[in-house]
């Protein structure tokens, strides 16, 4: 079992750290397994509908209506990624915002309770978040644009549900920082201002990026809220006040009264969600890597 | 917002059809009965069941939605005791299976209250849900942009509603897609230029609450459940139990209960109209 890196983490365990190495190995393994057999069961399900419609449907087809045989896929990958996108770029600034200012110009005690708050926001349910996009966001927008629920405002409402996890994973970043950096800032005679920016920021820049791209995953996958909001009409958007519909607003929406084909069409939709939610990430990975010491 | 005991079943009933999307295995027995489908029969099929419990002691009446194609379905493959199906039965679906009405429920086009409008022929209803008017003055209206509202597919409500006008799902252009009546009710209200079509009982029941909604009438025919109980009404469907074969045992005694006077008031507070009185 000796491998041929020297880290002594890669050597057989000792007899006393047998039972704790093989139970850790068992639940790192069911982990992957659960992984495994999800992905098994949608293939299964959805393989009626890949072998005897073809993927090339999926990726091609005009429009989405499984129960006349067309099964056009594409308009609902494009919103998902639009809405996920924007709610990142919306999100992101702000989130980084609160986090920054949360560590560094406010005091322990508000900093504290403004903490909690973050946590109670990010418990939220999504379908309060989508009911309250649903009675007040929508009718604003649907004032000056109609149809109101749209792209525009799916994204704001996933940049709702993100801002905390993103607020909270960049102050834990933040306060992950070695006070000896922030101190040789102060002899240096930094401003305070520099240090945030030029020292703190920079450091936590893996911390906070992780967290962006964890944000980003929930909001590709995020469904009853985007459900609610953003319309459900399949097409690739013109603007952000067109209606759209993602790939698990889909599977929700439809799901429950599917049979047959339709049934098989929507699992394949399943396996291209998690494919575009693994793209994206592999891609935000790959983007952010530039910025972050490696290992 | 106030509610009467029988609203909040049902809003959890909708509630549980989003969630419990997936079916789980049923195990029928003799003291128990599982229903499941249509989501618009669900909850009277769950009030009904409620009485029948305490008249029966010892019964079980499980019922889960999941629309009219599931319980068609499960009871073709004997997922379930008794379909509960929101339309007539089609001819191949009559080889294997059995429909007994319990009640009727018609489909009327709503419209936000502070719309001008009072009356869409069926020509324009069809023109705009095709996309070819989009604005409400192409139809004697206010000069405001017409938001479509239409069904998702599979919900039998969006079947019927292109069966009378004669229309695929595909030929229609649409700005919103909902799920269910309560969805399509809260987008009008949110959107003054909004056009959606919802069951007729749902619709009396929330503008009795005050919603800002309003019926439209269908040739010349008023929205309303007389109309639907005297059949005048264009855009009526009927809420059946669907059985495999003959029933018997237990689910006979629940169709022959379901179908009885006994629940007549069952099915108004439902808003929607009883067997006898729609002959």
């Amino acid at each position: 079992m000796i491998s041929s890196k020297t880290s002594t983490l890669y050597l057989s365990p000792p007899r006393s750290d047998l039972w704790l190495a093989l139970s850790l190995r068992l639940l790192a393994a069911s982990g992957i397994a659960l992984l495994a057999i999800i992905v098994w069961c949608l293939l299964a399900e959805a393989w009626n509908v890949l072998v005897g419609v073809g993927v090339w449907h999926f990726l091609t087809d005009a429009s989405w209506h499984p129960t006349e045989g067309t099964f056009g896929l594409a308009p609902m990958a494009v919103a998902s990624i639009a809405s996920a996108a924007g709610s990142v770029l919306v999100a992101g600034p702000i989130g980084i915002g609160c986090a920054v200012f949360c560590k560094y110009y406010c005091s322990p005690m508000w900093s504290g309770a403004f903490r909690q708050l973050l946590a109670l926001f990010a418990g939220i349910p999504s379908v309060v978040f989508g009911f309250w996009g649903l009675v007040t966001l929508v009718p604003l927008i649907a004032d000056n644009n109609p149809p109101g629920a749209s792209l525009l405002a799916g994204t704001l409402v996933l940049a709702m549900m993100i801002l905390p996890t993103v607020a909270l994973t960049s102050h834990a970043a933040l306060a992950s920082v070695p006070n000896s950096f922030l101190s040789a800032g102060h002899a240096l005679g930094l401003r305070r201002g520099t240090i945030v920016l030029k020292v703190a920021l920079v450091a936590a820049r893996s911390g906070i990026l992780a967290g962006i791209i964890m944000a980003l995953g929930r909001a590709l996958g995020e469904t009853m809220a985007m459900l609610m909001v953003s319309g459900n009409i399949v097409q690739v958007p013109s603007s952000v006040f067109d209606s759209v519909r993602s790939l698990a607003a889909n599977i929700a929406l439809e799901m429950a009264y599917a049979t047959g084909t339709h049934r098989s069409a929507l699992y394949a939709c399943g396996i291209a969600l998690i494919v575009v939610v693994a793209v994206s990430t592999l891609i935000a990975d790959r983007l952010t890597a530039g910025g972050r010491p490696r290992g | 917002m106030t509610s009467s005991t029988t609203r909040p079943t049902r809003r959890l009933l909708l509630l549980a059809a989003t969630c419990a999307a997936l079916p789980v295995g049923i195990h029928a027995s003799e003291k128990k009965l599982v229903l499941t489908g249509s989501s618009t029969v669900a909850p009277l099929a769950a009030e009904i069941g409620k009485r029948f419990e305490k008249l029966n002691p010892g019964t079980q009446i499980d019922v889960q939605t999941g629309g009219s194609s599931r319980g068609v379905n499960d009871a073709r493959v004997g997922l379930s005791d008794i379909g509960l199906v929101s339309r007539d039965l089609k001819s191949e679906e009559l080889q294997q299976l059995q429909a007994f009405t319990i009640a009727y429920d018609g489909i009327c086009m709503i419209a936000h209250k502070s719309n001008p409008i009072t009356t869409l022929t069926k020509q324009q209803i069809v023109d705009i849900y095709t996309g070819r008017v989009t604005n409400w003055k192409e139809v004697g209206g206010i000069d405001r942009k017409i938001t479509v509202v239409n069904k998702a597919e599979g919900r039998s409500t969006l079947e019927l509603f292109l069966h009378h006008f004669g229309l695929a799902n595909s030929q229609i252009k649409a700005q919103v897609v909902v799920g269910d009546n309560e969805q399509d009710i809260k987008t009008v209200i949110g959107n003054v230029g909004a056009l959606a079509y919802v069951s007729i009982g749902t619709a009396e029941f929330d503008v009795e609450q005050g919603l800002p909604i309003k019926l439209l009438p269908m040739d010349g025919v008023n929205a309303t459940t007389t109309n639907v109980k005297n059949r005048s009404f264009p855009l009526t469907r009927v809420l059946n139990l669907v059985t495999k074969g003959q029933p018997s045992g237990l689910s006979k005694q629940f169709i022959d209960y379901a179908r009885s006077e006994s629940v007549h008031d069952l099915v108004k507070d439902q808003y929607f109209v009883p067997l006898a009185s729609a002959k």
